[in-house]
């Protein structure tokens, strides 16, 4: 009774139920070890240096004197803000791919208050001012898209996207606006003789007090989504509107205040990136980083604790590729092939954290 | 005459935007997402980049055919790549069609900036972009009639094969979308897999199909910038965002790569408007360039609560599809 037996397929694939942590995590370290092996090739293939001499450089680049350690933990701080930013409207499966516009208008809400009340106000009184403008500001960009998607189903994911270029051109007109000497089409640095509106260095260290902010808002995050019942909500509607809503869940009502969080938080990012860090104003101040923080909010499962670690691993990434492309007469762009192509092996790696792939097995086919 | 003028820089604007809106509605009507597009339009573009440069460096003397041919493979080639790594990364390994889309994007640009800066290195020259009129002129070679037949000659005949390729590609695609079986087939995949899959459809085979088909396209946009707008000239960051408007088109477009046609020239002359009002400076130019994407917005929204059928995007966007998670 052979005649109607179909070949079984060579391997199937199939959903593990549950994956041992170190597993699941060796897996990942494996992914990581591997792209960046590859990466290491495709630079010795374009450089034909010494793999090892890469790697070092790339070492050399992201720890190399303190000042580049103190520049690494300020974007690892600055990534890692937009990335906790963005997260609890990832739990929720709202796709907010509007992060970069969140940041940009946040910074130019800062940008506004630096320039146009940097001489009127008494400097704390100032920074409150410019804190609260910027959260507005950001939040503002994020919850028009939600209202029209709590409301009417508008799809989220282009809607935020479209409203990033919205938040760009509006910054590029204020930069010609605003640009010193006129005509230009760079801000310059805001206050640069009165420092008004700057956040304050704690003691001789710039960046401190941003690290400092970033560090409470992903623990306040981590409690957030973990232990409140705000962050049980987020995780039901994302689960399932339909169930959230049998329950009791107001879901309009959870969909926008959560995009108010999410863009609030993204409103400081910007705040602290135009009062904190650079002190100007342009339309590459979010960096791309609105995306990144997708990323790497993705890689860390959502999990703002994690997140501390994808948002290292790229801004390693970042900063010992530029180095390569320095030391090597590259283009600087080698960092942003860098930061694909390890995302690609995490992406892949996933999969086989998820799933296992068990072959035909012998026996059955005597 | 002004408009006739404005008219033919609005089409020649839109064409790579028709290319990448095609693209996208292909890859969308299957189901995927593809955040990716901008990158795979620039690695599209470099990748004709790179071979031009190197027949123009290699060959001694140029024949025509092969200047075209050539560059036109490497493009479609690196685009296919571009594809087929997106669709391996979410129908086969079942990965998050967002965060791939954008690390493509990421991925992409860098590839291209990265080639064009290093491209020039090999050259010895100090200018800042890749040069490469020979083969572009290939490329922008026009009707010989056009310049005899006034504005209408200017506007609709003046353009290169590869602006006609765009139009012609757009309206295949919308007979193959709306009137064949395979269209059908492919609506039923992004609509609602479950059910194309029970009817036998072959739904990671459709997905994989119209994603790299999709990617091809919209590369062809990014040779069409460098080769014909960019008289041949690579300058980083040159193709700007818009691989990001193309996707806007796709809303605006309703996923009809037929309105698409035209919603490409209107989107290119909104791009491009502000050089048309006198007395603008420039920092209301910069107001003007957001018009594209303000009337997408605004689009999106009254398509949303409108709640027309026709409107809608496919009902099935974005999301994964594995058979054994019904």
């Amino acid at each position: 009774m052979e005649t109607h037996k179909p070949k079984e397929p060579l391997f199937r694939i199939a959903k593990r139920d549950s994956i041992v942590w170190w597993k699941a995590w060796g897996i990942r370290a494996a992914a990581i070890l591997a792209a960046l092996v590859f990466s290491g090739l495709v630079a010795f293939l374009l450089t034909k240096e010494n793999p090892l001499k890469i790697y070092a450089t790339m070492l050399d680049g992201a720890f190399g004197t303190q000042r580049r350690i103190w520049g690494l933990l300020q974007n690892l701080a600055m990534l890692l803000c937009v990335s906790v930013a963005v997260t609890p409207a990832f739990k929720m499966r709202f796709w907010n791919i509007g992060a970069e516009g969140q940041v940009l208008v946040g910074g130019l809400a800062s940008a506004a208050c630096m320039i146009l009340l940097g001489d009127q106000l008494p400097n704390a009184v100032l920074l409150l001012v410019i804190a609260a403008v910027s959260i507005l500001a950001g939040a503002l960009w994020a919850v028009i898209p939600a209202f029209f998607r709590a409301h009417w189903q508008t799809n989220e994911t282009l809607f935020t996207l479209m409203m990033n270029y919205i938040a760009i051109q509006l910054v590029a007109f204020f930069v010609y606006k605003w640009s010193v000497p006129k005509g230009s089409g760079q801000v310059g640095v805001i206050n640069r003789a009165t420092h008004a509106g700057w956040l304050p260095a704690i003691g001789k260290y710039d960046y401190l007090l941003n690290i400092l902010i970033v560090a409470v808002i992903t623990a306040f995050m981590y409690i957030y989504l973990k232990y409140s019942k705000h962050g049980y909500e987020i995780a039901v509607v994302g689960e399932s509107e339909n169930t959230a809503r049998y329950i009791g869940i107001p879901v309009k009502k959870v969909i926008i205040r959560t995009m108010l969080i999410s863009g609030a938080l993204c409103g400081i990012a910007g705040m602290l990136l135009v009062s904190g860090t650079d002190h100007t104003i342009s339309r590459d101040t979010a960096a791309g980083r609105g995306f990144t923080a997708i990323m790497v909010s993705w890689l860390a499962k959502f999990n703002p604790v994690f997140m501390v670690l994808t948002s290292f691993l790229i801004v390693f990434l970042q900063k010992g590729a530029t180095e390569i492309s320095t030391a090597f007469a590259l283009n600087e762009s080698f960092s942003e092939i860098i930061t694909g192509i390890i995302i690609f092996f995490i992406i892949g790696c996933e999969f086989f954290i998820q799933y296992t792939v068990r072959f035909r097995e012998k026996e059955a086919a005597k | 005459m002004m408009w006739a003028g404005f008219l033919q820089r609005a089409i020649m604007q839109g064409i790579p935007l028709l290319f990448g809106s095609t693209g996208e509605i292909i890859t969308e009507k299957s189901g995927n997402l593809n955040l990716g597009i901008p990158g795979i339009m620039y690695v599209g573009g470099i990748s004709g980049v790179i071979g031009a440069f190197l027949y123009e460096q290699n060959a001694a003397a140029m024949n025509p055919f092969l200047a075209v041919l050539i560059p036109l493979l490497c493009s479609v080639t690196g685009s296919l790549l571009m594809g087929l790594l997106y669709s391996f990364l979410t129908v086969t390994l079942r990965a998050n069609q967002n965060v791939t889309g954008l690390a493509l994007t990421t991925f992409g640009v860098g590839f291209g900036n990265f080639f064009g800066g290093s491209l020039v290195k090999l050259t010895g020259s100090d200018i800042p972009s890749i040069n490469l009129t020979a083969t572009s002129n290939y490329f922008r070679t026009s009707l010989p009639f056009a310049g005899k037949l006034g504005w209408f000659g200017q506007v609709f005949l003046s353009h290169s094969f590869l602006a006609y390729t765009a139009v012609i590609i757009a309206v295949v695609t919308a007979v193959i979308l709306s009137r064949t079986r395979v269209g059908l087939h492919l609506r039923a995949v992004g609509e609602n897999p479950a059910t194309a899959d029970a009817a036998g459809i072959n739904v990671g085979k459709y997905k994989y199909l119209a994603t790299c088909i999709g990617s091809v396209i919209a590369g062809l946009g990014g040779l069409y910038y460098v080769m014909d707008y960019a008289n041949g000239v690579w300058s980083n960051d040159g193709f700007g965002d818009r691989g990001w408007l193309a996707i806007a088109l796709v809303i605006f477009a309703v996923w009809r790569p037929n309105i698409s046609i035209f919603g490409s020239i209107l989107f290119g002359g909104l791009y491009i408007v502000h050089n048309y009002i006198p007395g603008l400076d420039v920092s209301g130019q910069e107001l003007f360039k957001m018009l594209p994407y303000a009337v997408t917005i605004l689009f999106l929204v009254f398509i949303s609560m409108r709640r027309k059928r026709e409107a809608q995007p496919p009902a099935h966007l974005g999301l994964p599809y594995f058979r054994e998670e019904r």
